[in-house]
């Protein structure tokens, strides 16, 4: 069983759009929604929920207001200004101390340090995590709470789930959808993938941000492939983005021309290639034949 | 007063707007300060050509054990909230990618063998560009944390200048970070599905910090209606329209400024810009009507005390 994420670098680069075509042009697939801070992937493939999970992320800390004495230990400690005392104003004797949850990133310190044990952690609920069917494959993704910390911890167990799931059916392929960036949710979402298709547009910010990611994919010792969107908006980058490629050992998968299906097959809730067959669609296609060679997956799915 | 620029969804034209605002306000003879919040993919300084004179290393704390007194108890890894210092058979590992510099470990050890030391995840870059300022920060592939360099970012901003943050993408702690505590802030957003869907949570995360918004729709003529009706339903000001020009996506392409190679919208930045600093202007300021998190409401209290 083989698994595979989509990243970018740089935002916007058409990921989603790429995940949700190779979700209806795989032959035994489990995809994974790794941008658990906007997923869209569900946008375009319909699914229908079939198991929901609340997802613990994190702890918050919360005093008790009867037990504390107003000493201050903890606010003094708190690295992050979480905590502050309150209470009637002109009577300091009757001050207790609050935690602010926004900011506390759950460390302890408070609850270690407090000499009336008023402070303790309590595991919060910082999203959910969803198994589904869409009309393709199962799907398994996620929905991060509002301005949450540990977004990694959430893509981990997409990946997780994920993961058990394709072996549970036997599937062939983990195909993720990442975020963009280069931080902690794009490593969880990388770490221990085979193969790594980095999506990039021909514009300088697209390649400053290939450089970096591509940078990641090394550091993680993970082998990447490229293929540039839009890529007749700026031939000169667009050339200059394989040339990088080549020098960084990233292999090319391709090129897909800028096309406004793309949007129309949103629009309709539909992928790509279901929407349209001219070379948009025909240039996907040739990208996931290059990544199945790769996964040397082609192989798996032959008939005898 | 700090203005940021954020997005829901990525590549809708956060930097974009940024740089060609900053650039026109500051042609209007204003003082301006950029700041590319935006730690792990900073693209700005790609349309400035800054040339940077100031490069500080940022550094967070991480944990350094002492071995010589370290007995292998395991008390700083049950403490770790992090998962960031594990013991596996009395030996102690550390990642320092996972710490988030609370302190706990060396609280708890009842060795002392727990010290912090310094590790640098990134740096902070400055430059003045013509009359702008320009900061940035650059974190270094690998690290998971983009929020302390965020952080360390923000306290560079001027008092006196007009302050627009070029916010990451998302909703997730980086963009809060970038976010909290601005005036303003001024959400990109596309009339797709995938722009839609992503506004909302961006709206949602901004809400939670009381902080006052309004929207730029970029090729605004590409998808459908339903992102002007949220706004209009959400009451959500709608700053700018954009048009798909592919000249536009040209010229950024080449890392230009549309104010310089299509002057016709010239006149759609200075309006934008004029709109911004108006809502920005209007809206209560901090401290005042609507403080933004407990520690300013104790402020408040305390100052009603004295």
């Amino acid at each position: 069983m083989k698994q595979m994420t989509v990243i970018s670098g740089k935002g916007g680069t058409g990921k989603t759009s790429l995940t949700a075509s190779f979700a209806a042009l795989a032959h035994n697939a489990i995809v994974a929604d790794c941008d658990v801070d906007a997923p869209d992937l569900a946008l375009v493939l319909a699914p229908r929920v079939e198991k929901q999970s609340p997802f613990v992320g994190g702890k918050v800390a919360r005093v008790d207001a009867g037990r504390c004495t107003g000493c201050g230990l903890c606010v003094e400690s708190c690295r992050f200004e979480a905590t502050a005392l309150h209470g009637p104003p002109g009577d300091a004797a009757e001050h207790t101390c609050a935690v602010d949850p926004h900011s506390c990133e759950g460390c302890g310190v408070c609850v270690q340090l407090c000499p009336v044990e008023a402070c303790r952690l309590e595991p919060t609920v910082t999203g959910e995590w969803f198994i589904s069917q869409t009309r393709f494959s199962p799907l398994v993704h996620a929905q991060l709470g509002v301005g949450q910390d540990n977004s990694g911890k959430l893509v981990s167990c997409v990946r997780q789930e994920a993961r058990a799931l394709a072996e549970r059916e036997e599937r062939d392929l983990v195909l993720c959808d990442g975020p963009p960036g280069i931080g902690c949710p794009v490593i969880a979402s990388l770490s221990g993938v085979d193969l790594l298709l980095i999506v990039v547009e021909p514009t300088v910010s697209a390649l400053h941000d290939f450089e970096r990611v591509a940078d990641l994919a090394r550091h993680f010792q993970i082998p990447a492939l490229v293929c540039i969107n839009k890529h007749d908006l700026n031939e000169t980058v667009a050339a200059e983005i394989e040339k990088r490629a080549d020098r960084l050992g990233v292999e090319r998968a391709g090129r897909i021309p800028y096309d406004e299906a793309v949007v129309g097959a949103q629009l309709h809730r539909r992928t790509v290639v279901e929407h349209t067959n001219g070379p948009l669609s025909a240039a996907i296609r040739n990208i996931w034949q290059r990544i199945e060679q790769r996964l040397d997956l082609a192989s798996e799915h032959r008939a005898p | 007063m700090v203005i940021a620029i954020a997005s829901g969804k990525g590549g809708t034209g956060k930097t974009t707007m940024a740089v060609n605002v900053a650039v026109t306000v500051t042609r209007q003879g204003r003082p301006v300060q950029l700041l590319d919040c935006d730690v792990e993919e900073p693209n700005a300084h790609l349309f400035l050509d800054p040339r940077f004179d100031e490069v500080e290393e940022v550094t967070v704390t991480g944990p350094r054990v002492d071995l010589q007194r370290c007995d292998g108890c395991g008390e700083c890894a049950r403490r770790c909230e992090f998962g960031a210092i594990v013991a596996l058979g009395g030996e102690i590992s550390v990642f320092p990618e996972l710490c988030h510099s609370c302190g706990g470990c060396a609280l708890a050890c009842p060795q002392r063998a727990i010290t912090e030391e310094p590790r640098t995840i990134g740096t902070l870059e400055q430059a003045r560009v013509g009359e702008l300022a320009f900061a940035r920060g650059v974190l270094n592939v690998g690290e998971a944390r983009a929020v302390p360099l965020i952080a360390a970012l923000k306290n560079r901003a001027d008092g006196d200048a007009l302050v627009l943050l070029d916010a990451p993408p998302g909703t997730g702690c980086p963009m809060m970070a970038a976010v909290r505590d601005c005036h303003f802030v001024c959400l990109v957003t596309e009339p797709t599905p995938f722009g839609l869907h992503d506004l909302t949570m961006a709206v949602d995360a901004v809400r939670t910090l009381h902080l006052p918004l309004g929207v730029v729709i970029n090729r605004a003529d590409l998808g459908d209606e339903e992102v002007r009706r949220f706004c209009q339903q959400q009451q959500i000001p709608i700053l700018m329209e954009l048009p798909c020009d592919r000249r536009i996506a040209e010229v950024c392409s080449r890392g230009r400024l549309i104010v310089d190679e299509l002057p016709e919208y010239q006149e759609a930045f200075r309006d934008l810009a004029e709109r911004i600093v108006q809502e920005a202007g209007r809206a209560p300021a901090p401290g005042g009507a609507a403080p933004a998190g407990l520690r300013d409401r104790i402020v408040e209290q305390l100052r009603h005390e004295a």
